[in-house]
C-alpha cells in the first residue's frame, strides 16, 4: 500500500489494484500518474495528512486491525481521538519545518525568461518565506555569466538550462565543477519563429543556407533544433548557420534580418510576434511533448555545506512548480512576475505564453494550454538523453558513462525523498521512455540510440 | 562681441535641436492602424503590430517617459529595479573607487619611472603592451581570478584608467624643465623636497590631463561592464530595458550617460585650470 492512500478510509482495498482501480498494483498506478502534482486544498491539510497518516500507522501497524477500528468508530472520531493524545498540530508543524536552515539570507540568480517562472514567481508569491527562507532573486545578464557568478558562489544556487549542470560538472566550457540538479523547471515552452517574410517557407527541408538564433550552446534549444533539422535531412553544421544570440537580441536581430529566425525560450518567441515581426512555426512541444528546458541547479558543495537550506530551497521551488502547474492560477503568475523587477515583459506577452491562448503571427489565435507547463521531477533519463545529444554533435568526444553522470548531477532520489515528505507523488522509477518526434528513447540503451541517427557530427 | 557671438551660438545650437527633434518626430509617426485584423487577435498583438507604430520611439514619447523618471529617481522596488538616480549613484560610486585607487597607483610609480631614465626604460615595452589593450577584455580574467563582479567591474575601471595617468605624469615628470631643476640643485634641495616643491607643480598640468583623460575612459567603460556583469548601476539599467525592448528607456539612459560624462569632466577641467601656471 502506498503512503499517500488515506488510510482512515474503512472501504480502502487492502490487496490487490490500486487507489483509483485502473491498474493492478499500487506501483503502476503511481508509474501511472507519474508526477503530476495533483492539488491538495492546502498545505498544511497535505502536511497534515501525512503526519496523520503515519501516526495511524504507527498505532495499527496491522492493516486488518485498523479497518475493523475504523468502521467501528468512523473516520472523524478516529482523528479526534487520535489529536486528543497525540499533539498532531505540534507534529505537523515540526514536521513542514524540517531542519533549520543553515543559510537563511540565499541568493538565487535568474535570466528573465518564462522558464524561470517557478524560481522568479517563489520570491513575490512568498513560497521561499514560507519555507524560512530569505531569498533575493537576481536578474542576470547571460548564460555564462550566470555560470560564473554560481561558481563563484555569488549565488547559492541558480536558473540553468537543463544541460548546464551536466556540462559543467563534465568541465565542457568551464572548469569541472560537480554540479547537481534538484528540480526540473519547466516543461515544454519553447518554440521556432520565422521572420514573417519566410511564411510560406514552412517545409523545413526548404531551409538550407537560412540563419537560426539559439540561446547557448549547451541548451536544449540547440539539441531540438539541431534534431529537427536533421529529421528533415539538413545537417545543421553545414546546411545552416547557427549562432549563440542572447535572448532578448533575437527580437532585434530577427527585426534587423540577420537571422531568419529562432529556437529560443518564450516570452521571447511571443514577443517577437507581439512586435509583429515573425511568427510561431512550431511550439517546441511538437518536437517533444513534456522535454525539459531549464533546471534549477546548485553546486555540490554548497549542498554538502548548507544541506538544509538546500532542502528548504528544493521545497520552495517544488512548491512553486506545483502551483504554477495549475491552469487557473497561471493569470496571477504572469501579472506576479511581469514587472521590471523581475521578467520586465508585457503582460498580454506572458499571459498569452502561460495560458496558451496565443496569437501565431499569422492572423490566428491558438489554444494549447501545455504550451508551457510545469513540472519539477529531475528524470535521470531526461539527462542520458542530452548527453546523447552531447556526443551525437561533438560536445562530447570519447566514451562517455551516461547512467553515471545521470545520477550524480540529476537528484532524482533525494528529490523523490522530499516530494514524499510534501504529501506529493513523485514518479517510482528515475528514468522513463519518450518519444522526440515519434522516435523512441530508451535511456537503457543510449549508444544504440546515437548509433541510429544518420546525421551527426563525425568523431 | 563676445556676448554677440555667444547668444549668435546659442541660437545656432537652439535651432539644431529643434531641427534634429522634429526629423525624429516625423520620422517615428505611425503609419495608419491595420485593419484587417479581428480584434480578438489584435488584443494580443502589440502596437507596433495593430497600430502601425515605429519600433523607434519619437521624442513625445522619450520625454513622457524621462519626466516619470525624473519624478521619482529614487524609488527601490527590490534587487532588479531600482530609480535611475540609485543607478546612476552605483556607477559613479564604482567608477569614484577604480579610480582613485588608480590615482593612488599611477601618481607615484609615474613620479618614480619619470625620475629614473633607466626605470622608464625598462618598464616602457609592458608598459606599450599593457596600454592598447581593451578593459573589457580584462573582465573574464578579472570573473575568474578575483571571483567577485564588483570587485571585477572596479578592477576593470581601475586597469583602464591607470594608463593615461601613469604615461602623463611620466612624461609630465621626464619633461619638467631642466633649468628650474639644476637650480633647486645649486640650491641643495634634497631629493624629496625637490620632488613636492619644484617637480610636481611643474608636471601638474600634464597629470591632471591625464586624469581628465583617464576619467572620461573610465566612464565609457563603466557602462560596458555593468552590462556584463548586470546587477545595479547605469549599464544594468540599459541592459535591463534592452532586455524589455524598451528603446525609450535606452535612450534616456544614453542621454543621461552622455550628461554625466560631460560633468564628470568639466570638474576635472576645472581642477586643470586651477593648477595650470603661464610659462
Amino acid at each position: 500500500m502506498s503512503t499517500f492512500d488515506n488510510p482512515f478510509d474503512p472501504d480502502r482495498k487492502l490487496r490487490a489494484g490500486c487507489v483509483c482501480g485502473q491498474h493492478r498494483s499500487a506501483a503502476e498506478h503511481e508509474q501511472a500518474t507519474a508526477l503530476h502534482c495533483e492539488p491538495v486544498a492546502s498545505e498544511e491539510t497535505r502536511y497534515e495528512g501525512v503526519v496523520a497518516s503515519a501516526v495511524m500507522r504507527a498505532m495499527f501497524p496491522q492493516d486488518v486491525a485498523r479497518r475493523a477500528f475504523l468502521k467501528s468508530v468512523g473516520a472523524s472520531t478516529a482523528l479526534a481521538a487520535l489529536s486528543q493524545f497525540f499533539p498532531l498540530k505540534t507534529a505537523t508543524e515540526v514536521f513542514a519545518q524540517a531542519g533549520t536552515p543553515e543559510k537563511k539570507d540565499l541568493k538565487v540568480g535568474f535570466i528573465p525568461i518564462t522558464c524561470a517562472t517557478p524560481i522568479i514567481m517563489a520570491a513575490p508569491m512568498g513560497f521561499y518565506a514560507k519555507h524560512g527562507l530569505n531569498v533575493e532573486v537576481v536578474k542576470t545578464a547571460g548564460w555564462a555569466v550566470i555560470r560564473d557568478k554560481t561558481i563563484n558562489k555569488e549565488y547559492d544556487a541558480a536558473h540553468m538550462l537543463a544541460p548546464m549542470p551536466i556540462a559543467i560538472s563534465l568541465g565542457l566550457g568551464a572548469n569541472a565543477i560537480p554540479f547537481a540538479v534538484p528540480a526540473i523547471e519547466n516543461i515544454n515552452g519553447q518554440g521556432i519563429v520565422l521572420a514573417t517574410k519566410h511564411k510560406d517557407k514552412r517545409d523545413p527541408k526548404d531551409w538550407k543556407g537560412l540563419k537560426f538564433a539559439i540561446p547557448f550552446d549547451y541548451s536544449m534549444h540547440n539539441y531540438l533544433l539541431r534534431y529537427y533539422l536533421a529529421e528533415a535531412g539538413l545537417d545543421p553544421d553545414t546546411d545552416v548557420q547557427l549562432r549563440s544570440v542572447p535572448p532578448p537580441e533575437m527580437v532585434a536581430n530577427l527585426r534587423a534580418d540577420n537571422i531568419d529566425g529562432f529556437l529560443a525560450p518564450d516570452n521571447i518567441c511571443q514577443r517577437a510576434i507581439y512586435d509583429g515581426v515573425g511568427f510561431m512555426h512550431l511550439l517546441s512541444k511538437e518536437i517533444w511533448d513534456g522535454h525539459p528546458c531549464c533546471s534549477f541547479a546548485a553546486s555540490r558543495e554548497f549542498i554538502t555545506s548548507a544541506p538544509n537550506s538546500f532542502a528548504a530551497l528544493t521545497r520552495a521551488i517544488v512548491d512553486a512548480t506545483a502551483y504554477a502547474s495549475k491552469a487557473e492560477n497561471r493569470k496571477q503568475i504572469a501579472e506576479a512576475i511581469a514587472p521590471a523587477n523581475y521578467i520586465n515583459a508585457p503582460v498580454t506577452v506572458l499571459e498569452q505564453v502561460l495560458t496558451g491562448t496565443y496569437a501565431n503571427g499569422l492572423g490566428g489565435v491558438k489554444t494549447d494550454p501545455k504550451r508551457v507547463d510545469f513540472d519539477p521531477f529531475p528524470w535521470q533519463s531526461f539527462a542520458v538523453w542530452m548527453l546523447t545529444q552531447m556526443k551525437r554533435w561533438g560536445q562530447i568526444k570519447g566514451d562517455v558513462d551516461y547512467k553515471a553522470v545521470a545520477e550524480q548531477v540529476y537528484l532524482a532520489t533525494d528529490t523523490k525523498k522530499l516530494m514524499t515528505e510534501m504529501g506529493l507523488t513523485p514518479p517510482a522509477s528515475a528514468y522513463k521512455s519518450f518519444a522526440v518526434m515519434g522516435k523512441n528513447f530508451d535511456p537503457a540503451k543510449p549508444e544504440d540510440y546515437l548509433a541510429s541517427f544518420k546525421i551527426r557530427k563525425a568523431s | 562681441m563676445t556676448s554677440s557671438l555667444r547668444l549668435r551660438a546659442g541660437l545656432v545650437s537652439i535651432v539644431l535641436l529643434a531641427a534634429f527633434l522634429g526629423i525624429w518626430h516625423l520620422a517615428t509617426r505611425s503609419t495608419a492602424p491595420v485593419t484587417t485584423m479581428s480584434p480578438e487577435y489584435a488584443k494580443l498583438m502589440g502596437l507596433t503590430a495593430t497600430q502601425g507604430k515605429s519600433a523607434m520611439p519619437g521624442p513625445l514619447d522619450v520625454g513622457a517617459k524621462l519626466w516619470e523618471h525624473l519624478k521619482r529617481p529614487f524609488y527601490d522596488n527590490g534587487p532588479n529595479d531600482k530609480g535611475l538616480g540609485i543607478q546612476l549613484g552605483y556607477s559613479i560610486a564604482r567608477v569614484g573607487t577604480g579610480y582613485l585607487l588608480a590615482v593612488l597607483v599611477a601618481i607615484p610609480l609615474g613620479f618614480l619611472i619619470g625620475m629614473s631614465p633607466l626605470l622608464s626604460k625598462a618598464l616602457d615595452p609592458f608598459i606599450q603592451v599593457l596600454k592598447p589593450i581593451s578593459p573589457l577584455a580584462w573582465m573574464p580574467l578579472a570573473l575568474y581570478t578575483i571571483k567577485d563582479s564588483s570587485v571585477s567591474a572596479i578592477f576593470v575601471i581601475f586597469i583602464c584608467s591607470i594608463w593615461p595617468m601613469l604615461l602623463n605624469t611620466v612624461f609630465g615628470v621626464a619633461t619638467v624643465r631642466k633649468e628650474w631643476i639644476n637650480v633647486a640643485r645649486t640650491l641643495e634641495v634634497g631629493t624629496i623636497r625637490r620632488a613636492f616643491t619644484v617637480i610636481l607643480p611643474a608636471a601638474a598640468p600634464t597629470i591632471l590631463t591625464g586624469m581628465r583623460i583617464s576619467i572620461g575612459i573610465a566612464w565609457l567603460v563603466i557602462v560596458a561592464a555593468e552590462m556584463l556583469v548586470g546587477g545595479t548601476g547605469i549599464g544594468y539599467f540599459v541592459w535591463n530595458e534592452w532586455n524589455n525592448l524598451s528603446i525609450t528607456n535606452v535612450i534616456i539612459a544614453i542621454l543621461l550617460i552622455g550628461i554625466v560624462g560631460m560633468l564628470l569632466d568639466q570638474i576635472l577641467a576645472r581642477f586643470t585650470r586651477m593648477v595650470t601656471f603661464p610659462e
